[in-house]
């Protein structure tokens, strides 16, 4: 029956070529849309290289001093001192881990001035982190102890600095320090914001780096878990343990807050929802899903009330086909299935061509390189959710027309008119 | 075409003595708007036997086709009862009247009602689609064997658009057919065709009749054809009055 019900489909698609076209056009442009945009956020968030165990990371990217008397707050990023004498005293994960903020920096090259952007990490951040090496390898915890004077650059700044990527051992000159080079990796894109540089060096020989007790600073605590399931309990450590942290300065700091968060979460959480920050347990989450999917599905409404309107006029030039149908002993919900099927059919076709025309505008946006070392592609995680969407779409716009028709007097329909029953 | 049989003596004859399989008791249905009532049959009585062949004749708007979709289970009288093999169909669900409609009845319109989007094929297997149990494979090689009947095997593969007035009204034959129900309903089945046409399609039917003992209530406006059926039931005004 399914197969009849699809060529069926088929006919009525080739049938009617322009109604199809303009279906088809709000179908694959919507689904193009929301496909670039899912996209971009895997990109930015989903499992990619560096981040691979994003199901596993956590992130402390704030830690928030409530003032006293009412004088506000003070958010700023953790200092080592904080990783390294707190969060590293955690007996859930399996490894902790940290680096700075980007810092920009330069070189000198034959052909000029070079721009790059310089971030300082432990030995463990590479041992948690995926990085590609295309040669050498990262600085170890042992070399970042000894302030050892070495670098880990990305592909880029191989060809830009060297002009060729077999420059493990050559030297780099970066603001008048000289690093050697342990290991050059495949770029990272800006988007992977938690990783991505162009030169790694030990945090040891950060300029800026804070050797007091102080616990606010540049740097941003990665905690990896165990596992998945073990991630919440390392959540609740780290609740535990910011709530023992003395207070450095009690007379001007009343309370402190910190939260581990997985990358999606700390990017909701630094969406001020509540404008007086009063709720900060509240990672937002619940809050975030609600609007990108309310978003969502509006956005999908429009071109889904085009197509239920589109489908609805055309019971009438139907109804021949439903009395036949209903006289030869189809139910209702034969026929509703069947009209179902239909629009699926038409919506998948609609979803084909919405990736297609997705993956021409990641190409595009590639092109335009606006951001350094991005490259955008539809990952089968993404087609995944791109298919999904289009039999959500497919079944939203498709219900109410096929019940409407499959309520059609059968009587009434055989005559060619609309009269419901 | 060796499936027709030449058309038998007219038969006016009072019906055979038979096992009713329709009766039809004291049937009213009235179609009403905010503003007018219109009667369209009236106290009607009628019971049709087992392999009885008859034809129904009468002016337009007589009541013939109401008569007709009210026997085809297609829509509910007013008052009244139906009973078919003697049950009363107000008893049956809407799922089981689809399933009555799907495995007893067989249905042949003046317009021949073909969809066009599907090859003759696939239109003569679609009431089996509906039944439980078919396979694919039976279902294709009864709509053969029913194709095989009115003499189309070689239009299996045409789609409606392909065929002449009178082929597309052999298809919606054996499409009537497939299913091998008890009865067959036909509402001017030869109204749309000339009269050569008309004279095979009718000739179909009697062979069908005569031959595998098919139950036949058709419409018509062709006097010559009604008078070839066992029985002629006239109405006028949507009253029965002969």
């Amino acid at each position: 029956m399914l197969l009849s019900y699809i060529k069926i489909a088929w006919k009525v698609l080739m049938r009617r070529k322009f109604f199809t076209a303009i279906n088809l056009f709000g179908i694959s442009f919507t689904l193009m849309i929301l496909l670039v945009v899912m996209a971009l956020f895997d990109h930015a968030l989903g499992p990619n290289n560096p981040e691979r165990r994003t199901d596993r990371l956590l992130y402390v990217q704030t830690i928030r001093q409530q003032m006293q008397d009412g004088l506000g707050w003070m958010n700023m990023p953790a200092s080592p001192h904080f990783v390294n004498h707190f969060v590293r005293t955690l007996k859930t994960p399996e490894q902790v881990g940290m680096i700075s903020n980007i810092n920009n920096a330069t070189a000198f090259t034959n052909k000029g001035l070079l721009a790059l952007d310089v971030r300082y990490a432990d030995g463990e951040f590479w041992q948690m982190m995926d990085f590609e090496f295309l040669s050498g390898r990262a600085f170890t915890p042992a070399e970042v102890k000894q302030s050892q004077p070495l670098c880990v650059i990305n592909e880029a700044t191989a060809r830009q600095y060297f002009g060729r990527l077999d420059v493990v051992g050559q030297t780099l000159e970066l603001d008048l320090h000289r690093y050697r080079v342990a290991g050059v990796v495949r770029n990272v894109s800006a988007a992977r914001i938690m990783t991505y540089s162009d030169v790694w060096l030990p945090y040891t020989l950060d300029p800026g780096l804070l050797r007091d007790s102080r616990l606010e600073g540049p740097y941003l605590t990665i905690i990896l878990a165990p596992s998945a399931a073990a991630v919440p309990a390392v959540r609740r450590e780290f609740d535990q343990l910011v709530r023992r942290i003395p207070i450095p300065k009690p007379k001007d700091v009343k309370a402190i807050y910190a939260f581990a968060d997985t990358p999606l979460i700390s990017l909701t959480r630094a969406i001020h929802f509540d404008v007086n920050a009063t709720r900060l347990e509240d990672d937002n989450l619940g809050t975030f899903y609600a609007v990108v999917i309310t978003l969502g599905l509006l956005f999908m409404l429009l071109p889904a009330l085009n197509l239920v309107n589109l489908n609805v006029t055309r019971i009438l030039e139907r109804s021949g086909e439903i009395g036949v149908r209903k006289a030869f002993g189809a139910t209702g919900s034969n026929l509703v299935s069947q009209f179902l099927v239909e629009n699926v059919v038409l919506v998948l076709v609609g979803g084909l061509l919405g990736l297609a025309l997705a993956a021409g505008a990641l190409a595009l946006l590639n092109e335009s390189e606006v951001l350094a070392h991005a490259h955008f592609s539809l990952s089968w995680r993404v087609f995944g959710w791109g298919l999904l969407l289009t039999l959500l779409f497919g079944l939203m716009s498709g219900v109410y027309p096929a019940w409407k028709m499959s309520r059609l007097n059968p009587v009434a329909a055989l005559r060619g008119s609309g009269e419901q029953k | 075409m060796d499936t027709l049989a030449p058309a038998p003596a007219p038969a006016t004859a009072p019906a055979r003595t038979l096992q009713p399989m329709l009766r039809l008791i004291d049937i009213e249905k009235v179609y009403q708007t905010k503003t007018i009532e219109t009667v369209a049959l009236n106290r009607v009585n009628l019971t049709i036997g087992k392999g009885e062949f008859v034809s129904i004749m009468g002016p337009s708007g007589c009541g013939k086709s109401t008569l007709l979709s009210l026997i085809g289970l297609l829509d509910e009288p007013t008052s009244g009862t139906i009973e078919l093999n003697g049950r009363a169909v107000r008893s049956y669900s809407d799922k089981e009247v689809a399933a009555l409609r799907n495995s007893k009845i067989g249905f042949v319109f003046q317009s021949y009602h073909l969809i066009n989007d599907l090859s003759v094929l696939d239109n003569v297997e679609l009431p089996l689609l509906y039944r439980p149990g078919v396979s694919g494979k039976e279902r294709r090689q009864r709509a053969l064997d029913a194709l095989d009947k009115v003499g189309l095997s070689a239009r299996t593969a045409h789609f409606p658009g392909q065929l002449s007035g009178g082929q597309r009204q052999r298809v919606a034959i054996a499409r009537a057919l497939v299913g091998q129900p008890e009865l067959i309903l036909a509402d001017e089945p030869t109204g749309n065709l000339d009269s050569v046409m008309g004279e095979e399609i009718m000739d179909l039917l009697l062979e069908l009749n005569r031959r595998d003992g098919v139950t036949i209530v058709m419409v018509t406006h062709d006097e010559q054809q009604a008078l070839k059926t066992e029985r002629l039931v006239r109405f006028f005004d949507g009253s029965q009055v002969s």
